[in-house]
């Protein structure tokens, strides 16, 4: 469970995220939706760490995030950036493996677990294995770094604009990928950060909208067409 | 002939204990300068007025020096660690800046701790630029070896030295040729060397 308690993020002195108070419960698939720089983004970082709250708490685990040891929550947590942030260094496998690695997962299993990952995500492992990732297209790029985010089966996975990089036949097929390759996994809580109303949609069960750091409207996703906050409308109008 | 050979091999292990001493502490300075701007800057700028000495004045420079200084090797493997610390100290430092922000980022995100990031990724992707630097510190220092001679360091700058005062072209180059063959040998197995580790990064 993730629980931001009047959390504030100051950058030279104007609040990126303004007192935000909110509950996301475990295994919840919750989309952050906002405008550039409306704080979504910041939103998400602070839940593992990567940035520090100003002011206020998150707590996951029933733990502030303070009191955490962060190399080991954020093992627990997949990420998934904008830009596929592969180690190019290291072939796909290789990639993939990274967290289990660090967990000291027998090689045995992260193999077969890789490979049966990649087979969900169409890139079969026996082409794409040993690849580096310089020899991969944009798209196959972030479908590994989906695999590496999800293959030590994180309880929370945070996806800060994963696709809004690549082209929209891409992005589609990739949301339905990334959708099949997390909705059985129940336990799993994601949050993931779009400004593409029908990405947000597609992908998760709750909207929250951000605007100038704070929340704006919170609604179960089936609700969120007929929500009347203005932000809602011209999101739904555009 | 078997003294030219004398010289050319005496020539080369001078050179080549000094840049393995200068990998050794550039390497890690580097690294530290990374971390620590400020503190690094300083370092930085220290080994940038080290290169500015006139070699011949640095060599004059440390013959009254106890320990590191005096006549013969030592003095001679000392001055070529100081000039070739900073090619090395600053490929490094480049070499770690230029580690995309987002692949960092990404290491971080995932758990890794500030070492396994440092030997896990920074490192890794740093190498290119590192042996770089150190290609550019080992064509410097064949070079500059050729005067350790003035302080009794050996090498083939014995035969330039002696060639000098003899006013003999020909003893001059019998020193001067086999240093710049060695020069441009060495640039260029390093740089082979840079592109192979170039091409395991996943550059080429």
């Amino acid at each position: 469970m993730i629980e931001y308690r009047d959390v504030s993020v100051l950058r030279g002195g104007t609040a990126i995220l303004d007192r935000v108070t909110l509950r996301i419960g475990k295994g919840e698939r919750v989309a952050y939706l906002g405008r550039s720089g409306a704080g979504k983004t910041t939103a998400l970082k602070v839940i593992n760490g990567l940035i520090a709250p100003s002011s206020g708490d998150v707590v996951v685990d029933g733990t502030s995030i303070a009191q955490h040891a962060l190399p080991e929550l954020r093992r627990r947590i997949g990420y998934v950036l904008q830009q596929p942030a592969l180690f190019p260094h290291r072939n796909v496998l290789d990639n993939i493996a990274t967290v289990p690695r660090l967990l000291q997962w027998p090689e045995e299993r992260i193999r077969a677990e890789s490979e049966r990952l990649l087979e969900q995500l169409e890139l079969p492992p026996a082409t794409f294995g040993a690849r580096f990732p310089r020899m991969l297209s944009g798209g196959q790029q972030q479908r590994v770094a989906i695999a590496r985010a999800l293959i030590a089966h994180p309880e929370i996975v945070l996806c800060d604009e994963p696709f809004s990089a690549l082209d929209p036949l891409i992005r589609a097929e990739l949301q339905t990928l990334f959708r099949n390759a997390t909705r059985d996994r129940a336990a799993t809580t994601l949050v993931f950060v779009t400004h593409d109303v029908r990405e947000a949609l597609r992908i998760a069960e709750r909207v929250i909208v951000f605007d100038a750091g704070r929340v704006v409207a919170d609604t179960p996703a089936d609700a969120f067409m007929n929500h009347q906050h203005p932000l809602v409308r011209r999101f739904v109008e555009a | 002939m078997s003294e030219l050979l004398q010289l050319t091999g005496q020539h080369l292990l001078i050179v080549a204990i000094a840049v393995t001493i200068a990998i050794a502490a550039g390497v890690p300075l580097g690294t530290f300068a990374h971390r620590r701007r400020r503190l690094g800057g300083i370092a930085l700028r220290i080994t940038d007025v080290v290169q500015t000495i006139p070699s011949l004045a640095m060599f004059g420079f440390l013959i009254p020096l106890p320990l590191i200084g005096g006549i013969g090797a030592r003095p001679a493997i000392v001055a070529l660690v100081l000039y070739s610390l900073l090619p090395i100290v600053r490929s490094t430092l480049v070499g770690l800046d230029r580690v995309d922000a987002n692949v960092r980022e990404a290491a971080t995100a995932m758990g890794m701790t500030d070492r396994q990031l440092l030997w896990g990724v920074e490192l890794p992707l740093a190498t290119p630029a590192i042996v770089a630097g150190i290609r550019i510190a080992s064509v410097t220092a064949i070079g500059v070896a050729t005067i350790a001679a003035a302080v009794g360091g050996g090498g083939l700058g014995t035969l330039i030295f002696r060639g000098v005062s003899m006013v003999d072209t020909r003893l001059i180059l019998s020193g001067a040729l086999p240093a710049a063959l060695l020069a441009i040998a060495a640039d260029l197995v390093l740089t082979q060397v840079e592109r192979y580790f170039a091409r395991r990064r996943g550059e080429s």
